[in-house]
């Protein structure tokens, strides 16, 4: 449900399965003792190297629309979220 | 008009320059071998004459007023991850199917502005997850040397497209050999730079701390070349360095004498390693020993921790980035959904091949609340000792030498119901994507008749020296990367 997936019949079990081996596999990884080694997200010295704040020319709401599925009033379309009142 | 095909850029720019050949010319002889084999090849998705066509009179006009850019004419392919505006980009996803960007990637920009004529986006595995280019959204590839064969993967089209002669050279991406191991497995020359060296401003992201752009190339001169017009500052990506991209060219030419080059014993004997691949090394190795330079055992001892790391880093990635194909902005919709969470959902089942829901499932499940350390967090502490591994190797050595793939090219169909199969093909790869350093596979003779891929590895900001060792070694063993006939 959190990945948002859409799970058909019969999904569940086939990647239950093959899941389960690459966890098993994964598990190889509780055997190193971690407790004082710091974690790494990222591994090279550059570290957000920001550009200067000077305004540059986006997309126009055309170009951002263009591959809309669907568009209106120059909005992207989606269904209500809300309930008629 | 001379038989281009095959032919590497310093000779095509050679026949450009001296008016031999006009860059029209040359798009057309690459684009008619597509038409005459890649029917059965399969390396493009889609092609884009008109836009080659473009480009080839600017470049001939260019050339004819003396300020050709260093690709001026040159053939190139591009992986269907990287957006080029206007032209339908889909990263081998059904669910972008339809998407033309509204901008152009950096790395891409580069090579245009240089002169390149792009002749279409490659095949490649979904959003580059997978060995083999068996996930694609659309079909396989097939190997240019053995059609009933993988060309490798995720990079397959690229490299099966420079391997077959239908371009002089490509763009692909890796994140964990996506570019090294089909290089190997077709015989081609392949580079995935340091991270942060090219920019990846317009790549739609797989694994974002992982993931980096490079060249497809016939000879390593080329792929040097490539690399040293994409490298460099983008102000529209915060990680790329602001080093000067020039760098990579240090010392370009020199060759290895003195130098010290380690062979990881984890990698010389990894699991899995097929006899021939072993002896092609082997011989590989005598011949950099004979040009000079000194072999030096050395040891990363948590490789056999290092798939399982980045099984965990990689998809966790992946789930949060593909997050946003949501069916509302752009590719695959659901628009008579019931409601917003009706619309992901049948957006997702209907767009999202296997593999990339298996990633999806594991990352989201590995980031889950309760699972967070023992997984996550757990996988970027192994994380931080494989890169130490990799520290303490480069004390002892300048590169490390070893094969890129343990195997040759498998048959099509032999690895797709065993996911960690496949996920093995890049035991000998992703290190080096886990510690963020710069490698290059080329070709190093042959096992069983099909291509053997050579790899180096250098510490980071190192390109100079993996691209040094690998230049030696293909001018003094010879080996080089041949056009396939695909009879």
């Amino acid at each position: 449900m959190l990945a948002r997936l859409g799970l058909e019949p019969g999904d569940e079990e086939f990647y239950a399965e093959q899941l389960s081996g690459i966890l098993a596999h994964i598990d190889r990884l509780q055997q190193l003792n971690t407790e004082s080694i710091p974690p790494t997200a990222q591994v090279v010295e550059v570290t957000n190297l920001l550009r200067e704040d000077v305004p540059r020319p986006g997309l126009t709401q055309g170009e951002a629309l263009a591959n809309a599925p669907a568009a209106v009033g120059g909005s992207f379309r989606v269904p209500s979220i809300q309930e008629e009142a | 008009m001379t038989e281009p095909i095959g032919m590497n850029i310093n000779e095509l720019q050679h026949l450009l320059r001296s008016r031999q050949l006009s860059a029209a010319e040359l798009t057309a002889a690459h684009l008619e071998r597509i038409g005459s084999i890649d029917s059965r090849v399969k390396a493009f998705l889609r092609l884009t004459p008109e836009l080659a066509s473009e480009q080839a009179a600017a470049a001939d006009r260019a050339l004819k007023s003396g300020e050709a850019g260093p690709l001026a004419g040159i053939p190139l392919a591009v992986k269907d991850v990287l957006c080029v505006r206007g032209v339908e980009t889909t990263a081998g996803s059904q669910i972008l199917r339809g998407f033309k960007p509204p901008y152009t990637g950096t790395a891409v920009s580069r090579l245009f502005e240089a002169g390149a004529v792009m002749l279409g986006m490659t095949n490649c595995d979904e959003f580059a997850m997978g060995s083999s280019t068996e996930n694609s959204g659309y079909f396989p590839t097939h190997n240019p040397w053995a059609l009933d064969r993988v060309p490798g993967g995720s990079s397959g089209g690229s490299a099966a497209a420079v391997a077959a002669g239908e371009a002089v050279i490509a763009l692909g991406t890796d994140t964990g050999g996506s570019i090294r191991q089909p290089a190997a497995l077709t015989g081609v020359v392949g580079m995935k730079p340091t991270y942060g060296r090219v920019s990846r401003y317009g790549l739609i992201a797989f694994a974002s701390s992982l993931d980096q752009i490079g060249p497809f190339a016939r000879c390593v001169d080329d792929a040097a070349i490539l690399l040293a017009l994409m490298a460099g500052r983008d102000p529209l990506d915060a990680t790329s360095s602001d080093r000067s991209g020039r760098e990579v060219l240090n010392g370009y030419g020199a060759d290895v004498k003195g130098m010290r080059l380690g062979v990881p014993r984890e990698y010389y004997a990894v699991e899995g390693i097929e006899p021939g691949v072993k002896a092609a090394i082997d011989e590989a190795l005598k011949a950099l020993a004979g040009a000079g330079a000194g072999i030096v055992d050395v040891s990363l001892p948590h490789t056999d921790y290092g798939l399982a790391a980045y099984y965990i880093i990689a998809p966790a990635e992946c789930s949060s980035n593909l997050a946003r194909f949501d069916g509302v902005r752009y590719g695959m919709s659901e628009v008579d959904a019931l409601n917003v969470t009706d619309g992901y959902l049948r957006t997702r089942r209907r767009g999202f091949g296997t593999e990339v829901r298996r990633r999806v499932m594991l990352g989201t499940y590995a980031l889950s609340s309760g699972y967070y350390d023992a997984y996550y967090l757990k996988a970027q502490k192994v994380r931080t000792l494989i890169k130490r591994d990799f520290d303490a190797a480069f004390q002892k050595c300048d590169a490390i030498v070893s094969a890129t793939s343990p195997t040759v090219a498998f048959p099509i169909g032999s690895r797709t119901q065993d996911p960690l199969s496949m996920y093995l093909c890049d035991v000998l790869t992703l290190g080096g994507n886990l510690a963020g350093l710069p490698g290059i596979s080329l070709p190093c003779g042959r096992s069983n008749g099909l291509p053997v891929g050579l790899q180096v590895l250098a510490p980071q900001w190192g390109e100079n020296v993996a691209l040094r060792v690998a230049r030696t070694y293909e001018q003094a063993s010879g080996v080089k990367a041949e056009v396939a006939p695909v009879a």
